[in-house]
């Protein structure tokens, strides 16, 4: 007979009643240190200093003005989708085409930058934002339609959404939207001063925008009718039903609103970091946002603290990788050390491991 | 009679889920050519031990012997290995397979030619008593028969030893008493069977000795020749408890609902409901009796406003409620309580708290965008008052509370709402007696309070005791509409499988 593994091992994962708070952040800060020590080993065995890429990391992404603000213009597009997602899944929507849907709010805020330089700039951004807003709800109202119509599967939609978004910009950047004078390169032109938002303590306004988005965010979920809507909605579509609610109606605001903050993410992040439209305006934060959604347990103040975290990390070895002439490889697989661990140590916070010794399994008959 | 040789002996079982302790050392022996009841209340820890069995947990400490031999059992494949078969409440069957290959699959290593199986299914048929063709699709199966396939199934893999989670809840009278023959026949061949239910009129008919378990530990083992039902319910629930269901004499006051001529199409164009006309007075309980999947559902559905009506109409004191909304029939005093296999299927939001279980309803009513739940709060705070609902907190997830203080939750906010005609359908399903006597109490309150109660149950001797008519449904068609003082289960059971009044009547 085959034996179970199982038996093999001397501990079993048993699921913990409940958790508090000191002892969830002690597991956290238990598996940042064990992250620090492998990073370490990996970087001291390829003959580096970790003392020193570590420090380095510090300094690069908090250590100066510039590493500062570096730091938060790759959180603004990063909060600001995480909060657009979080929408969708706290519905069971799972909406992963933040990538495509800011991909599209950006092209429909580009459309005003390139095409109304004579407006206001007041007028411009708000037209642009808005712009963004609503392009990116109606690409995303495209699967929660065919969801709720024809009972299609969302995640397959909303991923191949992102590629005909993102191959809208690669032909609108080798097509109408071509700047000419950038001679053999397929780059669209950057956005005339009117069309760029104004910085704030050196980053775009966009920030400010994050962090209101927070607050709403937080109260249209926790105390708004809708968010209470799209709640029983996504718990459990037969009792909302019950109670009265038009469910259709409900998955298409939702996925109108989730969608339409990921366009303003792109429309912020074209007109305030970018400065044009380019297609790496996602660059994969629509991805990045699912996961820090989930990190923070769909907590807009949580998401906030999370994808500031991302952006330290994301910022830090990008300092290392130009200091150290290391390679994106080694600087993505360190990375990768910190965020298995980070994300790992979350099986800790709902299980614990509970030793039962190596004590011989009994032979079946 | 049992002999000397135990099939399974169980020995000092823990299993704890965080910090509840669902089974605490519990001791349980079956022996071969036996039926051991295992009789408990809710959250006593029948379901948690058998799955222990089963090899769906594993414990956390004692042990388990297969005739004298200690086994440790990993997987449910484990357990068949050992000749332990589980029969769930609900079937795992292919619809679209025929019976003889829903037998066969996953069993590993046995190619036996359709022939030789088909003969091996048949013997195994006539040795227990079963009767089923092999042949025949799964999904032109009555719900009985399935469970015989059930059966067959475990049988057919060698299982020894069978244990039957509430095997009775959805069958017939007449085929409760089929499958209590087939058990006896196991019985009879040697095999070992434990068989969990709440129905303690099923204990005394059908098993040898029951063992009680109460707060996840064992209570003890009684024979059930000497035993009594007051006994056991006793020992079950600690404390004596009255058993009599109280009926008050209905009001009678008026019509509150007519349904007239009323047909529903469902979604797999089937005639769910077939012409059914019934009326409910204010003050009065009407009861609806019929094998599970009889057009129930559609019943509460159309009423509610849910399902579309195909024909017929409904009307709630003489107004048509054709074409309203859920929301527009909420708000004319109708209220529904559906509660399906999972308890929490429609009516409640499993991972929401009383507070916001409390605003389902009426949150529309509130002015504005934002929600107020000082309201809710409140009627959450007097229901568990009012209902000795037992949770740590009313902002706890009402998935962790038992299924009893569930039941509350979402009848004690129907009735809160006022309704004027309350539909409620299986509210004490998988109930203890303690809650169940609470939701009868309370649904006599409302009896008594003039309004009109559509109770939709399973237990007949529920129906018979607390409702003053009863529908019976068969098939989506009304085949008789009885007093209940009137009427015996037999003919109930008759009128259930389809039979006319007249026909029931006379051979029941």
């Amino acid at each position: 007979m085959v034996k179970d593994v199982r038996d093999a091992l001397p501990f079993r994962m048993v699921k913990r009643a409940d958790i508090t708070q000191a002892r969830a952040w002690a597991i956290r800060l238990i598996a940042i240190a064990l992250a620090l020590l492998t990073g370490g080993a990996f970087v001291a065995a390829l003959g580096y200093d970790p003392i020193g890429i570590y420090a380095t990391a510090i300094t690069g992404s908090l250590g100066s003005k510039m590493g500062l603000e570096l730091t938060a213009k790759l959180a603004v597009p990063l909060l600001i989708t995480s909060l657009g997602v979080t929408l969708a899944f706290k519905m069971r929507f799972w909406n992963i085409g933040a990538e495509g849907q800011i991909c599209v709010g950006a092209i429909a805020a580009t459309y005003f930058a390139l095409n109304h330089a004579d407006w206001p700039q007041v007028v411009l951004l708000v037209t642009m934002a808005l712009a963004g807003i609503v392009a990116g709800g109606l690409y995303g109202m495209i699967p929660a339609y065919f969801k709720s119509r024809f009972g299609t599967n969302e995640t397959l939609l909303t991923l191949m959404l992102n590629y005909v978004a993102l191959y809208t910009i690669q032909a609108l950047q080798q097509g109408v939207w071509r700047d000419p004078s950038q001679q053999g390169f397929f780059k669209i032109a950057r956005f005339p001063k009117v069309a760029r938002l104004p910085e704030v303590f050196g980053v775009h306004i966009g920030w400010i925008a994050a962090l209101i988005l927070v607050g709403l965010v937080y109260v249209y979920l926790r105390h708004s009718k809708q968010g209470y809507e799209l709640t029983v909605v996504g718990e459990n579509e037969a009792t909302a039903r019950y109670a009265g609610m038009h469910v259709k109606r409900v998955v298409l605001r939702t996925m109108f609103i989730s969608a339409g903050i990921a366009g303003l993410a792109g429309m912020l992040q074209a007109s305030g970091a970018d400065k044009t439209l380019n297609d790496t305006v996602a660059g994969g934060v629509g991805f990045t946002a699912i996961a820090v959604a989930w990190l923070a347990r769909l907590n807009p103040f949580g998401m906030l603290v999370v994808s500031v975290l991302f952006c330290i990390l994301e910022r830090g070895f990008q300092a290392v990788q130009s200091l150290y002439n290391l390679s994106t490889a080694t600087a993505d697989v360190l990375q990768g050390i910190v965020l298995f661990f980070v994300l790992g140590c979350e099986v800790f916070l709902t299980y614990r491991m509970k030793w039962v010794g190596a004590k011989g399994g009994v032979e079946r008959v | 009679m049992p002999n000397a040789h135990p099939a399974i002996e169980l020995k000092g079982l823990t299993k704890g889920f965080g910090s509840i302790v669902a089974n605490q050392d519990i001791d349980l022996t079956v022996f071969n050519g036996e039926i051991l009841a295992l009789l408990g209340e809710n959250g006593s820890g029948k379901t948690t031990l058998m799955n222990m069995l089963s090899g769906l947990y594993r414990p956390d400490a004692g042990e388990i012997y297969v005739s004298g031999r200690p086994v440790s059992i990993h997987s449910p494949h484990d357990a068949i290995a050992l000749g332990i078969g589980m029969i769930h409440q609900h079937f795992k069957l292919v619809d679209v397979l025929s019976v003889q290959e829903n037998i066969v699959l996953g069993t590993v290593g046995h190619f036996a030619g359709k022939r030789k199986l088909s003969r091996e299914i048949r013997e195994l048929c006539e040795r227990f008593g079963l009767m089923i063709d092999p042949e025949r699709k799964v999904y032109s199966l009555s719900v009985s028969e399935k469970q015989t396939v059930e059966i067959l199934k475990v049988l057919y893999r060698g299982a020894r030893t069978l244990v039957l989670d509430e095997p009775t809840a959805v069958l017939t009278p007449q085929e409760i008493g089929r499958l209590f023959d087939i058990l006896r026949k196991m019985r009879k061949e040697g095999c070992a069977v434990i068989i969990i239910t709440h129905k303690l009129n099923e204990v005394l008919e059908i098993s040898d000795r029951v063992t009680i378990l109460r707060k996840g530990r064992c209570i003890g083992t009684v024979e059930t020749r000497s035993t009594t039902a007051r006994e056991l319910t006793e020992r079950m629930v600690g404390a004596s408890v009255d058993l009599s269901i109280h009926r008050p004499e209905p009001l009678r006051s008026g019509p509150m609902l007519d349904v007239h001529h009323l047909t529903v199409v469902n979604s797999d164009g089937v005639r769910a409901l077939d012409d059914v006309n019934f009326s409910i007075a204010s003050g009065e309980i009407l009861g609806v009796a019929g094998v599970a999947g009889s057009g129930q559902k559609e019943l509460c559905e159309a009423i509610a406003g849910l399902q579309p009506i195909a024909g017929g109409a409904i009307l709630c004191e003489h107004t048509s409620l054709e074409g309203l909304s859920p929301r527009e029939i909420i708000r004319r005093g109708i209220s529904m309580s559906f509660i399906p296999e999972d308890r929490l299927g429609m009516g409640l939001v499993a991972s929401m708290g009383m507070v916001d279980n409390m605003l389902l309803k009426d949150y529309q009513n509130q002015p504005g965008m934002l929600i107020r739940r000082e309201g809710a709060r409140n009627l959450a705070n007097s229901l568990v008052k009012q209902l000795n609902i037992s949770t740590p907190s009313i902002y706890t997830a009402v998935r962790k509370l038992s299924g009893g203080n569930v039941q509350k939750v979402l009848l004690g906010r129907e009735i809160a709402s006022n309704p004027r005609i309350l539909i409620t359908a299986y509210p004490v399903r998988g109930l203890d007696i303690n809650s169940s006597m609470t939701i009868y109490r309370m649904l006599n309150e409302q009896k008594q309070k003039g309004v009109a109660v559509l109770y939709i149950g399973e237990d007949l001797d529920v129906l018979l005791e607390l409702c003053d008519r009863i529908l019976v449904l068969c098939g989506g068609r009304v085949t008789g509409i009885v007093d209940a003082a009137g009427v015996t289960k037999e003919q109930l059971g008759l009128l259930m499988a389809g039979q006319t009044a007249e026909e029931a009547m006379r051979n029941g």
